[in-house]
């Protein structure tokens, strides 16, 4: 126990040394991305340390929070939505009643020729309601002033609310994936949402209507409580907070206001911690590691193995999610361009295992160690390659070496995840 | 109605095409279904070792061109190959030594290896990006087309032209070649025989005096030859682009889970269909049918099931439907 708590403390001496030697500022913006890859890192570790299912696709939930951020919170677009939107709803239903149509065909009529033919006529004409419902909608919608909208907008709720719905995309996305997937091989859950991932972030790329695409959509509404910075600075009280304490008004709102938002996420993560330790230490807890380590003992005791992984791969998921829609909202905006699997999936990976799968606060541990230094690498990095190659001459070389810096951490993190695996499997927190 | 140049429009944009990215996929999809059947997990680093084969296989090519070294009408990048080939085949070699080993002796869980490959395919990609960054980098040279569209025209005297790349061509010839070759081996050499013997029972095999540590070693020497292959191909025909060739890792999965794991019939048949596939549903169709169908029908609208953007898409609905319908594969792959 003491050696935990000495390895948490270590972590927060890296990160107050940050805040003394480099800035507060940083030092506080990489806690704020730590704590939110923590949560994420506890979804994954749900899915992998209590059953043993391998999700390659932790970037597109992640992206599916965003997307809902977007859609509650972002500000309405009545002549967008009065240009189309309930002809994308009804195109979009009709989308998935094909679907669900083909489903019933193919479940309830006898195997044949006459089977196939009648899934695929339904998919046929399904596919050509669809897209007559669909493509018109979205270009009176995308038609409208495309330069700032050109999209359906949002319902402009609190971001508060935006959070759960984040989980719940989450959640049904991974209902989906986890319907055909599980009870496979463990390969094809993996290969399964990796392209899930791949296909969530192309949507949010091109599909204008919905996101805006790659034009962007900003100005997202902070999350209760925290304010604008901007606000800050002109209300008396913290004006006179600034005084009393001697500071900068416009750097002591910015921290302040990174200061609330890691007092958010950090009661998230402590309640999503005790979430999983409750349920981890239950029976359910129980009857999962018991699938994880012997499949077929538990199936012989009578556990429905493919319906409890697909339980939790849906709990990960939308933890994952929420998580999602916390960080989009911190940033205030909605990039599709910079959700990239190896930053959002295979990070949160190193996160979990680094940190001990199978045990929840080693995830955390984890998740603030392993966030720090690839943010960390990231602000310090060139200036520790212009050190070293100061001693050579200018030149082309010295010049693809500091460009090429940043690509250093993607060879450490690896060479660090082969160690841990190699050498120290169950992680610094190990299960019990 | 014009049915002629119909054909050679599909032909031009839908067939050639697609058969030139199905045998790149192919030869992917082969890399992966082998190390699946011999070392029994799923490589997530196969992307990225083929980015790093043609890495090599660029600085070699841009090294003999410097030198002034060049194959006239074809592209150098062939000379560079074996170079690449050889390079790419120590590293994962060398991975081998250094990380699998430790896990296939003690008969880690496939999962574990998986994660494994993940450690391995961020150092790969690492040390590509560190070389040659992360930008696109174009290597073809010698002559761009055997066939093109004007030329086409001119001899036929047909409004369509047929252009046909000189590296869909190459991409098509290697490929046939290193398939039948690579068939040749695993049927009529003992060492292809014996890893035959070690995809179906291990133990078994084991049991006959096989040396597992020489059929992995070939097996990992194969299956970087096979990804320089597909990686420089893909690269000639297209462009080379580390993240590219990282994204690539799902179309060649879909192929070889399509065609059956460890089944390498199957991967070539695969590699295809997903070919074939994602070319046909991102095609515009609008030309072909203006030409096919009677003028009273031609269509206004582009007829385009999915926008390029959602090649992806294509895919991973391919992966689901057989996942669903076969697990298996279409050609019996190892197992479900």
């Amino acid at each position: 126990m003491s050696r935990n708590l000495a390895l948490f403390a270590g972590v927060a001496l890296l990160f107050v040394l940050t805040g003394m030697f480099q800035s507060w500022n940083l030092s506080l913006s990489i806690l704020n991305m730590a704590l939110l890859s923590a949560i994420m890192a506890m979804g994954v570790n749900i899915q992998w340390g209590y059953a043993g299912l391998f999700n390659t696709g932790i970037m597109g939930f992640t992206a599916l929070g965003g997307l809902a951020v977007v859609l509650v919170s972002s500000r309405p677009v009545p002549e967008g939505w009065a240009a189309g939107g309930w002809s994308i709803v009804l195109g979009l239903l009709l989308g998935a009643a094909t679907i669900a149509a083909a489903v019933m065909a193919s479940k309830r009529m006898k195997k044949g020729a006459l089977r196939n033919l009648a899934v695929a006529i339904i998919l046929v004409v399904g596919f050509l309601a669809y897209r007559a419902v669909l493509d018109p909608a979205v270009e009176a919608v995308e038609a409208f002033n495309p330069a700032t909208f050109g999209n359906i907008g949002g319902l402009g709720l609190p971001s508060l609310i935006a959070w759960p719905v984040g989980a719940l995309f989450a959640a049904a996305a991974a209902w989906a994936v986890g319907k055909v997937a599980l009870g496979l091989r463990s390969d094809y859950l993996a290969i399964a949402t990796l392209g899930i991932a791949e296909i969530v972030i192309q949507v949010l790329k091109n599909e204008d209507w919905l996101t805006r695409g790659v034009k962007n959509i900003t100005q997202l509404p902070r999350p209760w409580p925290v304010p604008l910075e901007v606000d800050l600075q002109n209300s008396a009280t913290f004006l006179g907070w600034a005084e009393r304490f001697g500071a900068d008004p416009v750097g002591l709102s910015t921290i302040f206001v990174k200061l609330l938002y890691a007092m958010l996420f950090a009661l998230v993560l402590l309640f999503v911690i005790w979430m999983s330790e409750r349920a981890l230490h239950s029976p359910w807890g129980r009857m999962m590691r018991a699938i994880r380590d012997n499949e077929v003992a538990a199936a012989a005791m009578g556990k429905n193995v493919t319906k409890r992984h697909l339980q939790v791969f849906i709990i990960g998921c939308a933890i994952v999610g929420f998580a999602g829609a916390m960080m989009t909202s911190m940033e205030n905006q909605m990039v599709p361009g910079t959700y990239n699997p190896l930053r959002y999936t295979f990070l949160i990976w190193v996160m979990v295992v680094v940190g001990g799968s199978g045990n929840n606060w080693g995830s955390v541990l984890g998740a603030l160690l392993i966030g720090w230094l690839w943010l960390i690498v990231e602000s310090l990095g060139p200036a520790v390659m212009g050190q070293i190659t100061s001693v050579m001459s200018e030149g082309p070389l010295k010049a693809h070496l500091i460009d090429s810096a940043p690509h250093m951490r993607l060879l450490t993190l690896g060479v660090i995840l082969l160690l841990v695996l190699r050498f120290n499997p169950r992680g610094l927190i190990p299960e019990k | 109605m014009d049915l002629l140049n119909a054909s050679i429009t599909f032909l031009n944009f839908v067939f050639v095409p697609g058969l030139a990215y199905g045998a790149q996929l192919a030869l992917g999809a082969l890399g992966v279904t082998l190390i699946y059947g011999i070392l029994r997990f799923s490589n997530f680093a196969h992307g990225d070792t083929m980015a790093f084969g043609t890495m090599v296989t660029i600085y070699a090519t841009w090294g003999l061109q410097a030198a002034g070294i060049t194959l006239g009408v074809l592209p150098t990048a062939l000379l560079g190959l074996p170079v690449g080939i050889i390079a790419t085949a120590l590293l994962v070699l060398l991975t081998d030594v250094l990380i699998y080993k430790f896990y296939r002796k003690k008969k880690a869980v496939p999962t574990i290896l998986v994660m494994v490959s993940l450690g391995v395919m961020f150092v790969m990609n690492g040390i590509v990006r560190l070389f040659i960054g992360v930008e696109e980098q174009d290597f073809s040279d010698g002559a761009r087309f055997l066939i093109s569209a004007g030329d086409f025209k001119k001899w036929t005297g047909l409004s369509e032209g047929l252009a046909i790349k000189s590296t869909q061509a190459i991409t098509v010839i290697v490929a046939v070649i290193v398939v039948a070759w690579l068939f040749w081996f695993l049927q009529k050499t003992r060492t292809g025989k014996s890893m035959r013997a070690f995809s179906d029972n291990e133990d078994l095999a084991l049991l006959s005096g096989i040396n597992p540590d020489r059929v992995v070693q070939v097996t990992w020497i194969i299956a970087a030859a096979l990804a320089t292959i597909a990686g420089v191909l893909y690269g000639l025909d297209k462009s080379f682009k580390p993240f590219v060739y990282f994204q690539l890792l799902l179309p060649i999965f879909a192929a070889a889970i399509v065609g059956g794991l460890g089944n390498p019939l199957g991967a070539i048949a695969g590699g295809f269909v997903i070919a074939f596939s994602e070319v046909m549903v991102t095609y515009a169709w609008k030309k072909v049918l203006t030409y096919a169908l009677p003028e009273s029908m031609a269509p206004d609208s582009l007829v385009q099931l999915l926008t390029t953007d959602y090649k992806f898409a294509v895919s991973f609905t391919i992966l689901i439907l057989v996942l669903l319908v076969m697990p298996t594969g279409l050609f019996k792959g190892k197992s479900v």
